[in-house]
C-alpha cells in the first residue's frame, strides 16, 4: 500500500504527518518505507536522523560529440525539442541545463558522432531509523530535472509493504511523479485562503490522476471556515485535523516532529492510518467488483 | 529597473504575505507572481485580468488508433515510461502515450515507421496581465499536472520587464515558488536581489542554506529575512549567524502574529491591516531591501 501525502501550499505540515504516519505504523511493527520525494528541499532526514547506509548517483543520459565525426548537418539541433543544442559551423554546444535525456540527437545522428554520458543532477540515498525503512532524493544545486530523481526514489523504494511518500509542494511535474500510482493520497492543508485556493489545485491534480484521497487539516482551529465547506460541498473526508498547538510548533522547531510523545497525537496518527487502510481496502473491493462485473 | 524575487526553500514561510506587503509599501513597481504552480498573490491583491493569453509549454505525442500498426517502436524509444500497450478494437496489441507522462521529446514521433505519432503543441496554462489598486501585475496559472513552470515564468517576467520599461516603472517585485529547482531557477536568474524568506526550524535552517548554495552558484545577491523569528529566538539566531558567515546580508526579522492569517481572510495586505508591530517589522526589512537595491 502506497501513501503519498501531498499538498498544493507548501509549509503546511506534510513531513510532519508522513514522518508520524511511518512511526504509527513502524510502532505497530508492520515493515514500513518512508520515501522523501521533496528532493529539492528534503526534510524528514531532520527529524528521523536516519544512519545513511547507502548512496547512490542519478545521472540522466547527456549528449558528447565527437567532433572527429560531427560534420556540422544540424540534425541533432532540429531534433531537439528543448533547443538544448546549437550547432555553429562544425561546433556543437550543447547546453546540459535544457537536456532532458531523451536520447533524440544520439539516435537520429546520421554519422553516429554522439555518444551518450551520464551526467549526475542528484542522488538517492537510504538508511534505517526507528525501524523505519529510510529513502530520500537530493537534487543537486542549480539542477532543474528534479522528476528524474523522484522517478528514481520510487524505483528504489518499491516494496510490498506499507509504503509512506512525502511529496514536494505544488501541483506540477515534481508531484505527479509522486503520486503516480500511489494508492491513496492526502492532501495536507491549513484553513486559510492559501490553504484554500491550493488546495482545489491539488484536488484536481489528484482528481486528474484519478488517485482515492482525503484531506488532512493541520491548524485547524486557526484561520477560517473555507475548507471545511468546501470539503463538505466536494464531499471529501477530512480525515485527520491537528490542532495549531504551540508545543508541535515548538519541537518542529527544534527538529523532533515524533508527536507519540504527546499520547493524545499517537491515537490520533494510529486512527489515521486505520481509516486509510480501510478506504483503500474498500476502494480495491469496489475495483474487483467493477471488473468482476465487465468480465460477466 | 531593479529586480527583486522573493523566494523561500521552504514552503510556506511567508513569501506571498511579505510580497504582498511590499506591494503596498513600494512605490513605481510591476508585480509578478511567479509561483505558477499555486499562485497566491492574486487572492490579496485582487487583480482585474486585463489581457489573457494561453501558454504551450511544447509539444506532446499522441498515437492515431486507425494508423497504429503495434510494432511498438515507439515504446522502446520512450525514455520517460510514458508509451503503453492497449488492446486495440481488433483484438491486436496497440499503443498510447500517457499525456502526463510525455515529456515532448517527439522521438517517437520521428521514428514511428507508420506515421501514426501526432505531435502537436498543446496549451498547459494560461497568462495574464492585470491591474491591481498597487500597480500592474502579471500572473498564470499552470494547467494541472504539467510540466515546463520554468518556461512560463521565464515568460512572465519577460512580459513584466517590457511593461516595466514602456510604462517607466523602476522596480519588478516577483513572488517566487518554493524549492530550488526548474521555476526557481527561472525566476532568480538575472535578477539584481534575491530576498529569501525563512522561519527559525531546524527545516528553515537547512532549506536556507541550499538557497544560498543555489543563489551563489548563479552569483545572485541574496538578503535573508526571518519570519516569525520570536518562535524560536535561538534558531533564528543560529540562522543568522550560519547564513552571515557565508556573505548573507540580513533584511530583518519579521516577529510571530496571527494577524498575518487575519489580513489574508481580509483579502488585504499586512502593513494596511494593521499598523501594529508586525507592520513596523516589515517596513524596516522593506527599507533594507530598498537600500540594498541601491
Amino acid at each position: 500500500m502506497k501513501i503519498a501525502i501531498a499538498s498544493g501550499k507548501g509549509g503546511t505540515g506534510k513531513t510532519t504527518i508522513a514522518v508520524n504516519l511511518a512511526l504509527t505504523i513502524a510502532s505497530l511493527g508492520q515493515p514500513v518505507t518512508l520515501l522523501d520525494c521533496d528532493v529539492e528541499e528534503p526534510n524528514c532526514h531532520l527529524f528521523l536522523k536516519p544512519e545513511i547506509t547507502g548512496s547512490r548517483p542519478v545521472t540522466i543520459p547527456q549528449p558528447n560529440v565527437l567532433e572527429e565525426r560531427c560534420n556540422g548537418c544540424g540534425v541533432c539541433a532540429d531534433v531537439c525539442e528543448y533547443h538544448a543544442l546549437i550547432v555553429m559551423g562544425k561546433q556543437v554546444l550543447v547546453f546540459r541545463e535544457l537536456c532532458h535525456g531523451c536520447g533524440a540527437c544520439f539516435l537520429l545522428c546520421p554519422e553516429k558522432a554522439i555518444v551518450e554520458e551520464g551526467h549526475p543532477i542528484g542522488a538517492v540515498e537510504e538508511g534505517v531509523s526507528h525501524g523505519i525503512h529510510f529513502i530520500q532524493g537530493r537534487l543537486n544545486i542549480g539542477e532543474v530535472m528534479s522528476p528524474a530523481v523522484i522517478r528514481q526514489v520510487r524505483v528504489q523504494g518499491e516494496t510490498t509493504g506499507v509504503c509512506i511518500i512525502d511529496s514536494p509542494p505544488g501541483t506540477s511535474c515534481p508531484v505527479v511523479e509522486s503520486v503516480r500510482g500511489t494508492n491513496f493520497v492526502l492532501l495536507v492543508t491549513e484553513p486559510t485562503p492559501f490553504g484554500l485556493h491550493d488546495l482545489t489545485l491539488a484536488v484536481e491534480m489528484v482528481r486528474a490522476l484519478a488517485r482515492p484521497f482525503a484531506v488532512a487539516l493541520n491548524r485547524c482551529d486557526a484561520g477560517d471556515e473555507g475548507v471545511r465547506s468546501y470539503c463538505e460541498h466536494e464531499r471529501i473526508e477530512i480525515l485527520l485535523s491537528i490542532p495549531d498547538d504551540r508545543r508541535i510548533a515548538e519541537s518542529y522547531a527544534r527538529g523532533d516532529i515524533d508527536l507519540s510523545k504527546l499520547p493524545e497525537y499517537r491515537e490520533v496518527f494510529d486512527r489515521c492510518y486505520r481509516r486509510i487502510a480501510v478506504l483503500v481496502n474498500d476502494g480495491q473491493d469496489r475495483a474487483d467488483q467493477e471488473k468482476r462485473g465487465r468480465a460477466a | 529597473m531593479k529586480e527583486v524575487v522573493v523566494i523561500s526553500g521552504k514552503g510556506g514561510t511567508g513569501k506571498t504575505s511579505l510580497v504582498a506587503a511590499f506591494a503596498a509599501l513600494a512605490e513605481r513597481k510591476i508585480l509578478v507572481d511567479c509561483d505558477v504552480d499555486a499562485a497566491d498573490l492574486h487572492l490579496v491583491l485582487n487583480p482585474r485580468i486585463d489581457r489573457r493569453e494561453d501558454f504551450s509549454g511544447g509539444k506532446k505525442a499522441a498515437i492515431l488508433e486507425d494508423l497504429c500498426t503495434g510494432c511498438g517502436k515507439c515504446q522502446e524509444v520512450c525514455r520517460f515510461s510514458a508509451v503503453s500497450s492497449v488492446a486495440g478494437p481488433d483484438g491486436q496489441n496497440r499503443f498510447t502515450v500517457d499525456p502526463i507522462s510525455c515529456e515532448g521529446c517527439g522521438l517517437c514521433a520521428r521514428l514511428c515507421p507508420a506515421e501514426a505519432i501526432r505531435f502537436e503543441p498543446v496549451v498547459s496554462g494560461q497568462w495574464f496581465i492585470s491591474s491591481t489598486i498597487y500597480g500592474p501585475m502579471v500572473h498564470a496559472r499552470l494547467g494541472i499536472a504539467q510540466a515546463n513552470s520554468g518556461k512560463l515564468v521565464s515568460l512572465l517576467r519577460r512580459e513584466a520587464r517590457g511593461i516595466a520599461e514602456k510604462d517607466g516603472f523602476n522596480l519588478l517585485i516577483a513572488d517566487g515558488s518554493p524549492g530550488i529547482g526548474c521555476p526557481v531557477i527561472a525566476s532568480i536568474t538575472g535578477a539584481d536581489l534575491v530576498v529569501a524568506v525563512t522561519e527559525p526550524s531546524c527545516s528553515g535552517l537547512h532549506d536556507v542554506q541550499r538557497v544560498v548554495d543555489l543563489t551563489s552558484h548563479f552569483r545572485i545577491p541574496l538578503m535573508l529575512c526571518i519570519n516569525k523569528w520570536d518562535i524560536h529566538p535561538e534558531m533564528a539566531d543560529r540562522i543568522e549567524r550560519e547564513t552571515g558567515q557565508r556573505g548573507v546580508r540580513m533584511a530583518g526579522r519579521i516577529r510571530y502574529d496571527p494577524a498575518v492569517t487575519r489580513a489574508q481572510i481580509m483579502k488585504t495586505t499586512v502593513v494596511e491591516y494593521t499598523g501594529g508591530a508586525i507592520s513596523v517589522d516589515i517596513r524596516a526589512v522593506w527599507r533594507n531591501v530598498v537600500y540594498a537595491l541601491g
